[in-house]
């Protein structure tokens, strides 16, 4: 098990060298100057010309590359063209409400999706089943952003029960928090229920065909406990594996819905910098959310020796 | 396993040695024949555009706003443009970005799927870039790679496409490492048969339908990050209409004019709906066993 | 329940209760007064002089103060100055500073200071770089005067230095003026009414400010930039709210107090909701630029450029951005309407009606032979991509153009309109931007009108005549004369065409008057002092 993991983490290495360097070459080859983009509006093009000097955005693309690796070693991110701050220092800032969405969407998903995958599965090819899943269907169909809009509308411009925009952190009150998440983490959270929904209801179904669910069903055990009991276990992994696939929706999601909401998460802070030209950012930014789905494609390979005893490695 | 099945996926319709009953199939297979029909409407608006659609483009600023009447059937927008002429355009556009998307990420996908899944050497090295450009959050290479080269129609299409790459791949390539062991396969390389005839004739069909339906994802969710990433405004031209520009461009008007939004975001939903619809369907007529390797 | 597991229970329950009054528990500075607004961009640079953004001069009226400021009628007055004498021949200025004014680490605002903070933004500034063409000397004569010496009796000087928008001679210290002018400062110093909290800066999202207490404002009442800058909150908040229907909902819930530019369709929205009041300012304005290449055809001929003036029609731009009619004034002058030097002289080809067979004509004889029109649609903007259709659509028109329409973010419109190569290499022959009406107002501080060729904005328009009126119009003598020559000028530029200027439309302020008062109009840089909240 543990040679396993050594093996995986070793493999990521390269992965993420690739990364790297194909996000440098991306961004160095972009047209779009950030020089010219800090300069402003009335700038005179020798202006322009002295702060790329200046920026050591004139020097030859190599030297950019081995010195943006050299300082990656170091665990240096770079540093804000724009704002002059480090990249550790901006995503230190906007960490907590991209993971507290993350988590939260991820919370909300589950807690809504499994049961109405059980139930659909329970009651499968009847009218609930139909409903329940045609709902799940829209939240897929629908973009996140118009999601976004209509809860928007109807919860905090009509009904004014939740706040509009924003994001209160954690040290305002837990409250406070959880009542400027709600709304995001619901319109997030929709494509994402639809995705477990289905996944929870077809491995549902799957299972309860089973011999040993009917031997449980003969010997009297109620339908309930059957499925909670029996069928959900061995239904866990492909449940988590669409978990794991979901996190791509989600990275890209939680960049629109910080958009809709306003929340100063990492979503924004990268779609900022790209469309600023601040390559620093981008760079640390993807590197980081690559890492990041490299983890978590480890740890849901690793959790899948809890919930099926077959798989070892 | 029944060689029979996996060569030809399609053999409950081809084995059958009376007139295919279509009827029957059809109601025992709603969800394709509806998401079909829906998708056969939108190919026909699609195609009927100039002569069913007004001016897309015209627009006159003191017509803006206008809530949906008998000259304006959706509306009007910001710039006095009717909006029903834009959707109608509009389903070109996205129709052509989700189709185009899916066809060239299968294409693509199944070449280097094939291949990768036939030489392990090579394997090695493909999977981990795969891997990296899967690391990478698709939106965010789109945006780059849009920013990248300045935005037209093709070039959305490749930046939706690239991301969508490695996911073909890896399902092409699982179903290439459990075809390639069997041993009519082994005869097939004992007996001295080409690579390129082994991988065409005997590897690819087996591709074929798992292909298909995930080609159908693909194409919905090509729709959708169009939307997306109109939205955020590294999409398709402002000038060109597609659904997703439609709404972008309508959304701070969302209390004002809601229409600017509705009337396209409901041809989103459902097109992505009828989509999903004839995948889901394809999927379950085609060997369920290919099927949930997905 | 045994007493046991009951007192274990009350204790688990007490235990609970604190660590979540703890959590709920206000954070101290929730008492104080908090003024919470969104403005048009978000706090990106902190250094004034460095770049001439708009948002920049906002930050930097916040925390730094000004020789001179401009009223609210946008007349120069005294602010860091005490008293100045002016010599008899009008060339040497000698300035006194007043007295009280500090630095926020408590240090004394010198001389000094002010003459390193005048060359380093000399250096950057086109109004500033004007004057120091005619400066021979600027000196510190002890701790609180100095000395300007210039060599022709230029008039502007006062006016340059009472500049209301960017960039703005803010006096700095002595030590961050000294960093090179192409390089930005870190440290954000001033003697400005607030101090900028680094500590709790969240570029794109948060940018915080609390009063500064040892300022010593002026004592007469605030008005404009100018007079005294009395500060009665304990912190300003500006937030980044990119999306403007969030920004506008914010404001309508009370999320917020103060929206500096709302989106112009959410007015009727704004207006209808009670408590919310929107007010603007008589100069304030946003003028557009259709800028054209001077450098490339068709646009290196004038003729090709005055054919322009039939095709392009200036109402259709105002009716689509600001169709709200109190907000829009249909202006055809090059310095805008509404303003001291408005002026329209030679404008009857723009005014007239569009005529697509003349425009047909000029091209021709301009030498036109079809070659493609490379235009920089600028999309992610809200009133440039919006004006950008409508030119496209105009032009469209005319059947004979060829146009190449390339969309494209702002940050590549930038980048792109610097190369001076041809449009087939890289290059442009058309692009779209704006100004604000108080910038183009004056021929010294309007950069886009500048023909100075090489050295001129992009596009880089080359007349040698309208450079030499420009500065016939900063020497002369009072207002009357600068009227005359506004004359020709406006007579020159009608006649060789630097851009095409479309608009004006004004972007109002929208504030919870239910909970502000005192709340101050400027044209551009709105001053943040003064204002009360509840």
């Amino acid at each position: 098990m543990t040679a396993y993991i050594a093996r995986r983490l070793l493999a990521t290495i390269p992965v993420m060298v690739f990364v790297a360097l194909f996000v440098f070459l991306l961004l160095h080859l972009t047209p779009g100057d950030p020089a010219a983009l800090i300069a402003g509006d009335d700038a005179t093009p020798e202006a322009i010309a002295g702060i790329r000097q200046k920026l050591g955005l004139d020097r030859p693309i190599w030297e950019q590359f081995g010195t943006f690796v050299m300082n990656l070693m170091r665990g240096d991110l770079g540093t804000s063209i724009f704002s002059g701050l480090p990249v550790t220092t901006l995503v230190a800032q906007r960490l907590e409400p991209t993971i507290v969405l993350a988590v939260s969407t991820l919370a909300v998903a589950i807690v809504f999706a499994v049961p109405m995958g059980v139930l659909a599965a329970w009651k499968a090819r009847t009218a609930i089943d139909r409903v329940v899943m045609g709902f799940s269907v829209l939240g897929f169909a629908l973009p996140v952003f118009l999601i976004g809009y209509l809860l928007i509308y109807v919860f905090a411009i009509q009904l004014r029960w939740l706040p509009v925009q924003g994001y209160r952190p954690l040290e305002q009150g837990i409250d406070q928090t959880a009542r400027s998440i709600v709304l995001p983490a619901f319109a997030l959270g929709m494509a994402y229920m639809a995705l477990i929904a289905r996944m929870t209801r077809a491995s549902m179904l799957e299972v309860l065909s089973q011999d040993y669910i009917r031997t449980a069903r003969a010997k009297g055990v109620a339908t309930i406990v059957v499925l909670l009991r029996h069928a959900l276990k061995n239904a866990a992994v492909p449940i988590v594996t669409v978990i794991g696939i979901g996190l791509t929706l989600l990275i890209s999601g939680v960049v629109i819905t910080e958009t809709v909401f306003n929340i100063p998460g990492l979503g924004r802070l990268t779609v900022d910098a790209i469309l600023k030209r601040d390559y620093p950012i981008i760079q640390g930014l993807i590197i980081i959310f690559a890492g990041v789905k490299v983890l978590v494609n480890l740890l849901i390979d690793i959790s899948y020796v809890f919930f099926d005893p077959r798989i070892r490695y | 396993m029944n060689s029979a099945t996996i060569i030809a996926p399609i053999a409950p319709i081809a084995a059958a040695s009376r007139q295919f009953d279509w009827l029957d199939w059809s109601r025992r297979n709603p969800t394709i024949v509806i998401g079909s029909a829906i998708l056969a409407v939108f190919v026909l608006v699609a195609l009927l555009a100039p002569w069913i659609a007004g001016d897309q483009l015209g627009f006159e600023p003191l017509n803006r706003l206008k809530s949906p009447s008998a000259e304006f059937w959706f509306g009007s927008d910001q710039f006095g443009r009717d909006v029903y002429s834009r959707v109608v355009y509009g389903t070109r556009v996205s129709l052509i970005v989700g189709v185009s998307v899916a066809a060239i990420a299968t294409v693509i996908g199944l070449v280097i799927g094939v291949i990768c899944g036939y030489y392990p050497g090579i394997d090695n090295v493909v999977m981990r870039v795969m891997d990296g450009l899967m690391a990478i959050p698709g939106i965010l290479l789109a945006i780059a790679l849009i920013t990248l080269m300045q935005a037209s129609l093709l070039v959305v299409i490749v930046a939706i496409t690239i991301p969508e790459i490695p996911r073909v791949v890896r399902l092409v390539r699982s179903v290439v490492l459990t075809v390639r062991d069997l041993p009519y396969i082994e005869a097939a390389v004992a007996t001295g048969t080409r690579a390129r005839i082994i991988m065409i004739r005997h590897i690819l069909p087996n591709t074929l339908a798992p292909l298909i339906v995930q080609a159908t994802y693909v194409c919905a969710s090509a729709i959708l990050i169009e939307a997306g990433l109109s939205f955020l405004g590294a999409g398709t031209p402002p000038e060109i209409p597609s659904w997703g520009n439609i709404i972008s461009q309508g959304r701070t008007y969302f209390q004002i004019s809601p229409w600017i939004i509705f009337f396209p975001g409901l041809m989103l939903a459902i097109a992505v709906l009828a989509i999903n619809l004839v995948g889901d369907g394809l999927r379950d007529t085609l060997d369920p066993r290919i099927a949930r390797r997905m | 329940m045994s007493t046991r597991a009951s007192k274990s229970g009350i204790f688990f329950a007490t235990a609970l209760l604190l660590v979540y009054g703890w959590f709920a528990m206000s954070p101290a500075h929730a008492q104080e007064k908090v003024l919470r607004a969104v403005m048009h961009a978000d706090v990106r640079t902190l250094d004034p002089i460095w770049t001439t953004q708009t948002i920049a001069a906002i930050h930097g009226l916040m925390v730094y103060d000004t020789l001179f400021s401009s009223d609210i009628n946008l007349k120069p007055q005294p602010q860091m100055v005490d008293t100045w004498t002016v010599s008899p021949d009008r060339k040497v200025y000698t300035f006194k500073l007043r007295d009280g004014l500090k630095f926020h680490d408590g240090s004394p605002v010198t001389a000094k200071d002010v003459v390193a903070s005048m060359n380093r933004w000399g250096k950057r500034d086109s109004a500033g770089k004007q004057l120091m063409s005619y400066t021979t000397s600027l000196v510190a004569k002890d701790s609180k005067t100095f000395e300007w010496t210039m060599r022709e009796p230029y008039g502007l000087l006062i006016d340059t230095l009472a500049k209301s928008a960017s960039s703005i001679p803010f006096v700095m210290r002595e030590k961050e003026a000294m960093v090179d002018a192409f390089v930005q400062i870190t440290e954000v110093v001033g003697s400005g009414p607030f101090m900028f909290k680094r500590d709790e800066w969240v570029p794109g999202s948060k940018t915080v400010y609390v009063k500064f207490k040892d300022y010593v404002p002026r004592k007469e009442p605030a008005s404009g930039h100018a007079g005294g800058k009395v500060v009665k909150v304990d912190r300003v908040e500006f937030l980044w709210m990119s999306d403007p229907q969030t920004a506008q909902a914010a404001l309508a819930a009370g999320e917020i107090d103060y929206l500096e530019a709302p989106a112009l369709d959410f007015l009727p929205i704004l207006k209808a909701t009670p408590g919310i009041k929107i007010e603007t300012h008589p100069a304030m304005g946003t003028a557009g630029i259709l800028q054209l290449n001077h450098l490339h055809p068709p646009f290196n001929n004038v003729k090709a450029r005055q054919a322009m003036y039939y095709l392009i029609n200036n109402a259709d731009y105002v009716n689509t951005i600001s169709p709200d009619k109190s907000l829009q004034k249909l202006c055809f002058s090059y310095f805008g309407c509404g303003v001291a030097m408005e002026n329209d002289t030679g404008s009857e080809p723009y005014k007239g009606p569009k005529n697509i067979a003349k425009a047909e004509q000029l091209f021709k004889e301009a030498g036109y032979k079809g070659e493609p029109i490379t235009i920089l649609h600028g999309t992610d903007h809200p009133y440039i991509n919006p004006a950008n259709l409508v030119m496209i659509q105009q032009l469209r028109k005319a059947k004979f153009l060829n146009l190449d329409v390339q969309a494209m973010d702002w940050g590549s419109v930038v980048s792109r309109r610097a190369k001076k190569e041809t449009p087939a290499q890289g290059g442009w022959n058309i692009f779209i931007t704006g100004t604000n009406v108080v910038a183009s107002s004056s021929p010294i501080t309007h950069t886009q009108i500048g023909m100075g060729c090489e050295k001129a904005w992009f596009g880089w328009p080359c007349d040698k005549r309208l450079e030499d009126l420009r500065k016939e119009w900063a020497f002369a003598p009072d207002l009357e004369a600068r009227k005359k020559v506004m004359v020709e000028l406006s007579k020159r530029a009608y006649d060789q065409v630097p851009y095409i200027p479309f608009g004006q439309w004004s972007n109002p302020v929208a504030y919870r008057s239910d909970r502000l008062s005192g709340v101050q109009m400027m044209p551009a840089v709105p001053p943040m002092w003064n204002i009360e909240k509840k």
